[in-house]
C-alpha cells in the first residue's frame, strides 16, 4: 500500500522533472535537473526489481552523463562569450516543430510497443533460469550479458570504443588545470576516496558473478575515479602516457576478441565455453571490459584526445614563462 | 513488531525532520553559505540517522559495514564539496549576509 502511493508519486516527479530539464531557460539549472532526474530514474528502476539497470542508470545515465553535460555546458558558455551569434525567428520555430514531431513520433512508437507487448511474458525467462547452473554464474542478468548473449556484451563493448576514437578524432580535449595548494581539502578528499573507489570497482567486478553489479558498473566508479583525479589536476602524468592509454582502451575488445577465436578453437561454437568453465571465462572478458569501460569513460569527460607531445611542451614553456 | 522495528521507525523519522529542515533551509536562507549549512545538517545528520536505521535490519556484519562506508563517504563529500563551493563564492565576492542587508 504504501509502496503503492510511493510509486505514484514517484512517477508524475519524474515525468515533472524530464519535462522542466527539458525547458528550463538556464541551461545550468536544466543539467542539474537532468542529474536529479538520473537518480529517481535508478529509483524506479529498483522499484521495478532490476538493481543492476539501477546500479547502472544512477553511475552512467546520472553521475557521468551529468559530468559530460556539465563540461560540455562550460565550453558552450566559453564560446558564446567568444561570439554570440543571434538564431533568425522562423528558422528557431521550423527547429522546435521538427523536434516537436520527431518526438511525438518517437513517443507514439515506443506507446505502440507497449500496448504490444504480449499480456503474458513468453520470452525465454524459464529456459535461461533452469539452464543458470551451467553458465558458470549465479546471477542471470551476468549469465545473460556474457553467455547466453556474449555477442551482443562484445558490441556494446565496442561501441564505447568506438565512441572514445570518434571523440578523439574531432578535436582535442585540454586536461582542467587545477590548482591544488589553496585547496588542501580536495586533495585530502582524493586520497580518502579513491582507493575506496578502486577497491569498489574491484567488488562491483567480482559480485556481479552473484549478485547485481559487473564490469559495466565497476567501469562507471572507475570512470568516476578518472574523472576526480583529472579535476584535482592530478591525471596529467597518467594521461599522457598514451600508448599505456591506448592499450587500455583497446584491452577490453582484444580479450573479448581473444576469448572469442579460443572458444571457437575449442568447443567449435562461438563463446560457447567449455562446460564447468564458463565463470573464469566470463571473469576473465569481464576483468578486461572493466579497465577499458573505467578508462572510456573517463576520458569523455576529456572531450577529446589528450594533448599529447605538442601540448606537452607548450605546457612547460608556459609554466617557464610564469 | 520487534523493538529494533520501532527503533528504525524512530531513527528514520528523525532522518526526515533533518533532510525536511534541511531543504527548508536550502529554499529560505538569505545566502550561500547559510544554505551550504542547511544543507550539511541533511546530509550529515539525515543521512547517518537513515543508515543506523537500516543498520538495525541488516541481515549480517558485511551489510553494516557496507552501510557505514556509505555514510563515511557522503561525510567526506559533502564536507569537501561544501567546502570547495563555499570557498569560490567567497572568492568570487560573495558577501555573506548580515543582519540588516535586504
Amino acid at each position: 500500500m504504501i509502496l503503492q502511493i510511493f510509486d505514484w508519486v514517484l512517477l508524475p516527479v519524474i515525468v515533472a522533472l524530464a519535462w522542466r530539464s527539458l525547458n528550463d531557460r538556464d541551461l545550468f539549472r536544466a543539467v542539474i535537473k537532468f542529474i536529479a532526474l538520473g537518480l529517481l530514474l535508478a529509483v524506479a528502476w529498483v522499484r521495478l526489481r532490476a538493481p543492476d539497470v539501477a546500479l547502472a542508470e544512477a553511475a552512467v545515465g546520472s553521475g557521468l552523463t551529468g559530468a559530460l553535460i556539465l563540461s560540455a555546458l562550460v565550453r558552450m558558455r566559453r564560446r558564446e562569450q567568444a561570439a554570440t551569434s543571434e538564431a533568425t525567428g522562423g528558422i528557431e520555430v521550423m527547429r522546435r516543430v521538427s523536434i516537436g514531431i520527431l518526438s511525438l513520433a518517437l513517443f507514439a512508437a515506443l506507446c505502440w510497443a507497449v500496448v504490444a507487448l504480449p499480456a503474458r511474458p513468453t520470452g525465454l525467462t524459464e529456459a535461461s533460469l533452469a539452464r543458470l547452473s551451467e553458465s558458470g554464474v549465479t546471477n542471470p542478468v551476468t549469465a545473460v550479458l556474457l553467455n547466453y548473449r556474449g555477442y551482443d556484451t562484445l558490441l556494446e563493448v565496442g561501441v564505447l570504443l568506438l565512441a572514445i576514437i570518434g571523440v578523439w578524432s574531432l578535436r582535442r580535449g585540454e586536461l582542467p588545470a587545477a590548482d591544488l595548494s589553496d585547496r588542501p581539502l580536495l586533495l585530502s578528499l582524493l586520497r580518502v576516496v579513491l582507493p575506496v573507489l578502486v577497491l569498489a570497482a574491484g567488488y562491483m567486478l567480482w559480485i556481479g558473478a552473484f549478485a547485481p553489479g559487473g564490469a559495466f558498473q565497476g567501469g562507471a566508479l572507475l570512470g568516476g575515479a578518472l574523472v576526480l583525479l583529472m579535476l584535482g589536476g592530478l591525471a596529467r602524468r597518467v594521461v599522457n602516457r598514451s600508448r599505456l592509454l591506448r592499450a587500455g582502451l583497446v584491452l577490453g575488445v582484444l580479450v573479448f576478441a581473444m576469448v572469442c577465436a579460443i572458444t571457437l578453437l575449442l568447443t567449435g561454437g562461438f563463446l560457447q565455453y567449455p562446460s564447468g568453465s564458463g565463470g573464469a571465462w566470463i571473469m576473465v572478458i569481464e576483468s578486461a571490459a572493466l579497465i577499458s569501460i573505467g578508462l572510456t569513460l573517463g576520458l569523455l569527460y576529456l572531450g577529446g584526445r589528450p594533448t599529447g607531445g605538442q601540448g606537452d611542451s607548450a605546457d612547460r614553456s608556459s609554466s617557464d614563462h610564469a | 513488531m520487534s523493538v529494533l522495528d520501532v527503533l528504525t521507525g524512530l531513527l528514520l523519522t528523525a532522518a526526515v525532520f533533518f533532510f525536511v529542515a534541511g531543504t527548508v533551509g536550502l529554499l529560505r536562507f538569505p545566502d550561500i553559505y547559510s544554505r551550504l549549512h542547511a544543507l550539511t545538517k541533511a546530509d550529515n545528520v539525515g543521512v547517518g540517522l537513515t543508515v543506523l536505521a537500516l543498520m538495525l535490519q541488516a541481515e549480517n556484519g558485511s551489510e553494516i559495514f557496507k552501510l557505514g562506508l556509505i555514510w563515511v563517504l557522503v561525510l567526506v563529500a559533502s564536507a569537501t564539496v561544501s567546502f570547495l563551493i563555499g570557498n569560490e563564492a567567497y572568492r568570487r565576492g560573495q558577501k555573506p549576509w548580515t543582519r540588516g542587508t535586504p
